[in-house]
């Protein structure tokens, strides 16, 4: 990233180089205090309310004979439901842990794409602060359905004591899976999430920064160069929809499996 | 450009955040989030997935209540069918039945008949037998008495004498007699009521 911004900031005055501060941007509302808004929390808000109008229309509006819409909605839900629940966990298990994992799907959809929408242009879950909350949950419910499953000595043995390996090995592996179980698993979850936001944001103003920067104020030989910056922006806007998608895919997948590694009866 | 001026370009640029801030980010961020999550989980645990469940759990009952009225409509009109079948074999049986025992009941009406008519006929045969045979008898008897009587009014009167002698009266009867009979046989031949008429005279 001081990579970037160095290169970037060596190209002139009136270049905007993407920093860690567009995502801390200046508080609105209650500076200095836990309750202080800024403008990811209102994007945020925005996506949320979107979010939410767009399935309690669905909803209030569900029949039998679904429409257009709503079987876009269904596809969503059945996406997650079918191809990502019921896929690992099966259909018995599934049932309890869908309306879970549905919610992780759609807010981080929604949030993450909030990060290509013009006028919003910030990923809601480019700062931790949704991740973290989400992988908590994640960290609970496994937890939970583990201790649940095998009672709370017994889902530790079956976690840090696989069978099947040699007992001296337990030294290493112990330690290991414990510090899976505790943190790995979750830090990992808001890590890749939130970089992958971070990145795709900071490569889309780079390159519309860029394409800014040369079409206006550059002289007129650099001028072309906006050219490739731009269409670099557009397949990176569009790579950026993909990665949205793609994200919230594997953050509901990944809880699945590890929600699914607690109940299994061996691993 | 070395790492302090990069470091120096970031702080200027960021406005002294830094940048783990985005993976271990302020309260403020944490309580927005959470604030933001709650709702969202709450409407799609109250509203959202149960309404869609209740849809979908609808629509796959539907279905399947319609498949299962297609079976039941489907196994009813077999087993009409088969019943159908069914009745027009048992009909098709009975037809042969009753065709058959009308046959039988016919062709015994037949002889019956057939058995009645002829004895009739035979009946009315003999009864026509003996009528004529009693008519002949008496028309043989009033016959024979009255020409005989006829004949010798007739030969008396003719002859112009009267036969008061009994003795030549008979002779002269039967003669005459004798006469008529030879006359009878020599028309009618050799006749079995000739021959039986004058085996009676004998």
């Amino acid at each position: 990233m001081t990579s970037f911004t160095s290169a970037a900031s060596g190209q002139g005055e009136g270049f905007h180089a993407p920093t860690i501060a567009d995502f801390f941007p200046p508080a609105i509302l209650f500076e200095g205090t836990i309750f202080e808004f800024n403008r990811l929390q209102l994007v945020r808000i925005l996506a949320t309310i979107v979010l939410l109008t767009i399935f309690v229309i669905a909803a209030r509006r569900a029949q039998l004979v679904p429409g257009r819409f709503q079987n876009v909605i269904e596809m969503i839900l059945g996406f997650v439901r079918v191809n990502v629940v019921e896929e690992i966990m099966g259909k018995d298990r599934a049932k309890r842990f869908v309306p879970m994992i549905t919610t992780i799907f759609v807010t981080i959809l929604a949030f993450n794409l909030t990060g290509v929408i013009p006028g919003l242009n910030l990923a809601g879950t480019s700062v931790a602060g949704v991740a973290l909350l989400l992988a908590l949950w994640v960290f609970v419910a496994y937890w939970a359905a583990g201790i649940r499953q095998h009672g709370f000595l017994g889902y530790l043995k079956a976690n840090l004591f696989p069978p099947g390996v040699p007992a001296p090995i337990y030294i290493i592996l112990a330690p290991i899976e414990l510090l899976q179980l505790l943190i790995i698993r979750p830090a990992s979850l808001i890590i890749r999430l939130v970089a992958n936001m971070v990145a795709g944001h900071i490569m889309l103003v780079l390159c519309f920064a860029a394409t800014n920067y040369l079409v206006v104020e550059a002289a007129p030989a650099m001028k072309g160069l906006g050219i490739l910056t731009f269409a670099g922006g557009f397949a990176i806007t569009l790579f950026e929809v993909f990665v949205a998608a793609l994200q919230a895919y594997i953050f509901a997948l990944l809880a699945t499996v590890y929600i699914n590694m607690s109940i299994e009866e061996e691993h | 450009m070395s790492a302090a001026d990069s470091h120096a370009v970031l702080a200027a640029g960021s406005g002294d955040v830094d940048p783990i801030e985005l993976f271990l980010p302020p309260g403020y961020d944490i309580f927005w989030s959470a604030i933001v999550l709650v709702i969202i989980a709450v409407v799609f645990y109250k509203l959202v997935l149960p309404k869609f469940t209740a849809v979908l759990d609808e629509r796959t009952a539907k279905i399947e209540g319609g498949l299962a009225k297609a079976e039941s409509a489907q196994a009813e009109a077999a087993a009409a069918l088969a019943e159908y079948h069914q009745q027009l074999q048992e009909a098709r049986t009975e037809a042969a039945k009753i065709r058959e025992e009308a046959r039988a009941e016919g062709s015994a009406i037949v002889a019956d008949l057939r058995t009645k008519a002829s004895d009739d006929a035979a009946r009315i045969v003999e009864t026509a037998h003996r009528q004529i045979e009693a008519e002949r008898q008496q028309a043989s008897v009033s016959l024979r008495s009255e020409v005989g009587l006829l004949a010798t009014e007739l030969a008396s009167k003719i002859v112009g004498e009267s036969l008061q002698d009994s003795a030549r009266q008979s002779r002269v009867i039967d003669r005459f007699l004798d006469d008529l009979e030879s006359t009878t046989a020599g028309t009618a031949g050799a006749g079995s009521t000739v021959g039986s008429t004058s085996g009676k005279e004998g």
